[in-house]
């Protein structure tokens, strides 16, 4: 195995403000939460939309319903490549005229959330589907955008990002892994 | 492959939901392990959730083919995964063989050629020679599922039993499990035997002497898997105690063979009565593989009563194939990138 380097990209302090931010930021574009379903995915996504859901519900008195979603059954690339443990997909209620915020802990090639909307759509009509990540490292390779970004993470394909939440990982944070030794030498 | 394994870096996914690497074929749970039971098991609940749904289909197996291929009656296995393969958007075929007069292994090699001509991604196979699916999976590329061979193996009827022991009592370890029958010649019981030993279930069999394995009935060898395994005659003792109740149909040819004096006499020894269920544990689960013989194995009053898990047992099984056919499922498309 190669000898990895790792760069604390976010700390506790600063994965706290951004969400904080993001819970900001969907009160204020679609003025209020009272159509809000907050659904995230598998794994990582779901401790960010219930964080997400306990802070408008600090901001507002309104606590928006979670959903998870499990997009496994959906990939496109299910052949060739280790598949994830099934989970169970459980939306709380009818989403029917709803917004659905779907919440991913690092938003990358957009294939995931194109296989997550697949399977919100097998459950009716959403009004408005709009995106909440923590990280969004680029590379895309679908027209997807999010609509609330933690943070812009410009990266390499050869790097990875690793995103650990206290709830999954036993404390929050962003580090950036790569093989080769950061630029301008590093820890050797 | 996702970047964070092409670097190395230790993977940050919870829980696998393969089945162990090298595998091609389910031909009987001999060969699995726990860690590859429960990844089935732990499918299997997602399943049950996309079969709840009002809209009850996902993309996963779309454009796979996946044949049954039946040289045997049946209905709910057939039935079961087909409706399995449907819902994960597979194109299924079914195909009956009536009893064809060329000899059987030149028969199931032309069919096999045949199928692999069809390009079928997954065969689900019942025949009554027991080792057919093995035959098979050496000859196709493709997938192989036994879906019982004989007296051998029924590994999916194993698996949504085992699902079912899970959903009622919270766990399989530890739990005393009696399997009440024909064991000589059910494939299901022992499927269920291998699976419920590898999951630390306590096992006791119970049948006339005539109808247990007589390998079972000698001393194993010592830390032979099935050592911890009990075998009793008197099916008051092997329920006394029991968590769940496992009754096999009793095949009626049994008694034209010699394995029984008659059919009243097993149904007055050995048929789950409410009386003897009565014996059970409080919590008690009973289950059956179908189809029932009422008031031979089983008393109408039980099978249909309310700790029987039989209908469930039915839905369980359409959850459990689906895992199964999402499980064997690893291999890109020949002609895919």
């Amino acid at each position: 195995m190669p000898e990895t380097y790792e760069r604390t990209v976010l700390g506790a302090e600063e994965v706290r403000r951004a969400l904080t931010r993001i819970g900001h930021e969907i009160l204020e574009r679609n003025r209020g939460a009272d159509q809000v379903i907050l659904v995230g995915l598998h794994t990582r996504g779901v401790p960010i939309a219930e964080r997400l859901s306990g802070l408008i519900e600090s901001f507002e008195g309104i606590r928006p319903p979670v959903g998870r979603l499990d997009i496994g059954l959906y990939r496109d690339d299910l052949a060739g490549r280790p598949k994830p443990l099934v989970r169970p997909t459980e939306i709380p209620e009818p989403i029917e005229g709803k917004v659905i915020v779907l919440c991913d802990d690092v938003l990358y090639t957009g294939r995931s959330i194109r296989a997550a909307m697949d399977a919100l759509m097998d459950f009716g009509r959403a009004r408005l589907i709009q995106l909440a990540v923590l990280v969004d490292r680029g590379h895309r390779e679908l027209p997807i955008r999010a609509d609330y970004v933690g943070k812009n993470l410009p990266s390499s394909r050869r790097e990875a990002v690793a995103v650990r939440l206290a709830e999954t990982d036993g404390g929050d944070g962003v580090t950036l892994v790569s093989e080769a030794p950061p630029a301008g030498g590093g820890p050797k | 492959m996702t970047t964070a394994s092409r670097v190395g870096i230790p993977a940050l996914q919870d829980g696998s939901g393969d089945l162990s690497p090298g595998r091609k074929d389910v031909l009987d749970l001999d060969d699995f392990s726990r860690y590859e039971i429960e990844t089935v098991l732990g499918n299997a609940t997602a399943m049950r959730e996309v079969l709840s749904r009002s809209i009850r289909k996902v993309p996963a197996l779309r454009g796979r083919t996946v044949i049954t291929l039946f040289h045997e009656p049946s209905t709910r296995t057939r039935v079961s995964f087909e409706q399995a393969g449907k819902v994960l958007s597979a194109d299924v075929i079914n195909v009956t063989s009536s009893g064809s007069s060329a000899s059987k292994g030149e028969s199931l090699y032309n069919t096999a050629l045949t199928l692999q001509a069809m390009n079928a991604d997954i065969i689900v196979m019942r025949h009554p020679h027991s080792g057919a699916p093995h035959f098979l999976s050496r000859h196709l590329d493709a997938c192989v599922i036994n879906a019982g061979d004989g007296a051998h193996a029924h590994p999916s009827q194993a698996l949504l039993d085992m699902y079912t022991i899970r959903e009622s009592l919270g766990g399989i370890e530890g739990r005393k499990v009696a399997i009440v029958g024909d064991i000589l010649y059910s494939r299901v019981g022992r499927s269920n035997l291998w699976g419920l030993v590898t999951m630390g279930a306590e096992v006791t069999l119970c049948a006339p002497p005539t109808l247990i394995p007589p390998d079972l009935l000698r001393p194993l060898p010592e830390g032979h898997p099935f050592g911890s395994v009990r075998i009793s005659h008197r099916v008051e003792e092997a329920i006394e105690g029991a968590h769940v109740v496992m009754a096999l149909r009793l095949q009626l040819e049994r008694q034209r063979s010699g394995h029984l004096p008659s059919i009243r006499e097993y149904a007055r020894r050995f048929c789950i009565t409410p009386r003897r269920l009565g014996l059970a544990a409080p919590e008690a689960v009973v289950m059956h593989p179908g189809p029932i013989n009422e008031g031979i194995e089983i008393d109408p009053d039980v099978a249909h009563g309310v700790r029987s898990m039989i209908d469930r047992q039915v839905t369980n099984g359409v959850a459990v194939r689906m895992a199964l056919l999402y499980g064997v499922v690893t291999r890109p498309r020949e002609g895919s990138a």
